[in-house]
């Protein structure tokens, strides 16, 4: 599924499109506040959604190669994790789902959690 | 490559914001050196998981990294409290962490495990009262 169609989906902001490769094709998800669990279980993961909001989370993605963070429930990232993940190619979104619906969006739409 | 590279950093204990910068550098070092990227996810996530550690329980530390045609080694080393019990610091899900640690995501008892999964060699050492050393060692080729 291309990304814009994500962004649809979730109603999301794109909040650095012009410093990251948008036209991108996604297949995978996870969901977690927990970074600890995303680097457990993360594995090939295309996309990660999070409540969570610290320079970690760009942190944690650059490690496991996600390509897209959506951060749940409206929260926004600060100006310092925008410029970081800009750096390192890493696309951030932000939607006003709460987690549990936005998992269940991209879900039904046949985005996969992929292997366990 | 015909020598090794070496590389030290200062993993400092004050600013979590700055934690796995060690770690992200080294990544784009062994990206520019054309390494599979597979195996440099595996020493991403292990010196990460430890550099996190040294932040979050031992006031920083520091990273020696080493890289030559067959390995990466990376040894982290902290002043920190130690631990008193490795074998239980090893279980999936026991964790020492402050519940601050947790609010920020980490802390789920995962970061030795963690470690361990993504390493070829792993080998701990800490003293009570002295401080943790964490080798790790990633083969670069199968």
């Amino acid at each position: 599924m291309k990304l814009e169609k994500i962004g649809q989906i979730l109603d999301a902001e794109l909040l650095n499109g012009e410093n990251c490769n948008i036209d991108i094709e996604v297949y995978t998800a996870c969901g977690s506040d927990l970074m600890s669990d995303v680097i457990s279980y993360g594995h090939e993961k295309d996309v990660l959604l999070t409540g969570l909001v610290n320079p970690q989370v760009i942190r944690t993605a650059e490690m496991m190669d996600i390509k897209v963070i959506i951060f749940v429930r409206g929260k926004r990232p600060t100006e310092c994790m925008i410029n970081l993940a800009s750096e390192k190619g890493i696309i951030l979104m932000s939607t006003k789902h709460p987690m549990f619906t936005a998992c269940g969006k991209l879900y039904s739409a046949g985005v996969s959690g992929g292997s366990v | 490559m015909d020598n090794s590279l070496k590389l030290h950093y200062e993993i400092p204990g004050d600013d979590f914001a700055l934690a796995g910068e060690a770690s992200s550098n080294v990544k784009k070092i062994l990206t520019q050196l054309g390494v599979n990227p597979a195996i440099i996810k595996r020493v991403s996530i292990a010196m990460y998981e430890a550099e996190i550690n040294a932040v979050i329980h031992a006031n920083g530390g520091t990273a020696e990294v080493e890289i030559d045609s067959n390995k990466v080694t990376i040894i982290i080393k902290d002043e920190g409290p130690g631990i008193p019990d490795i074998e239980l610091a090893m279980q999936e899900g026991y964790s020492t962490a402050s519940e601050a640690v947790r609010e920020l995501g980490f802390g789920a008892g995962m970061g030795l495990p963690n470690i361990k999964k993504y390493s070829d060699n792993f080998e701990i050492e800490s003293i009570v009262g002295k401080g943790t050393t964490v080798k790790i060692e990633v083969w670069l080729k199968p």
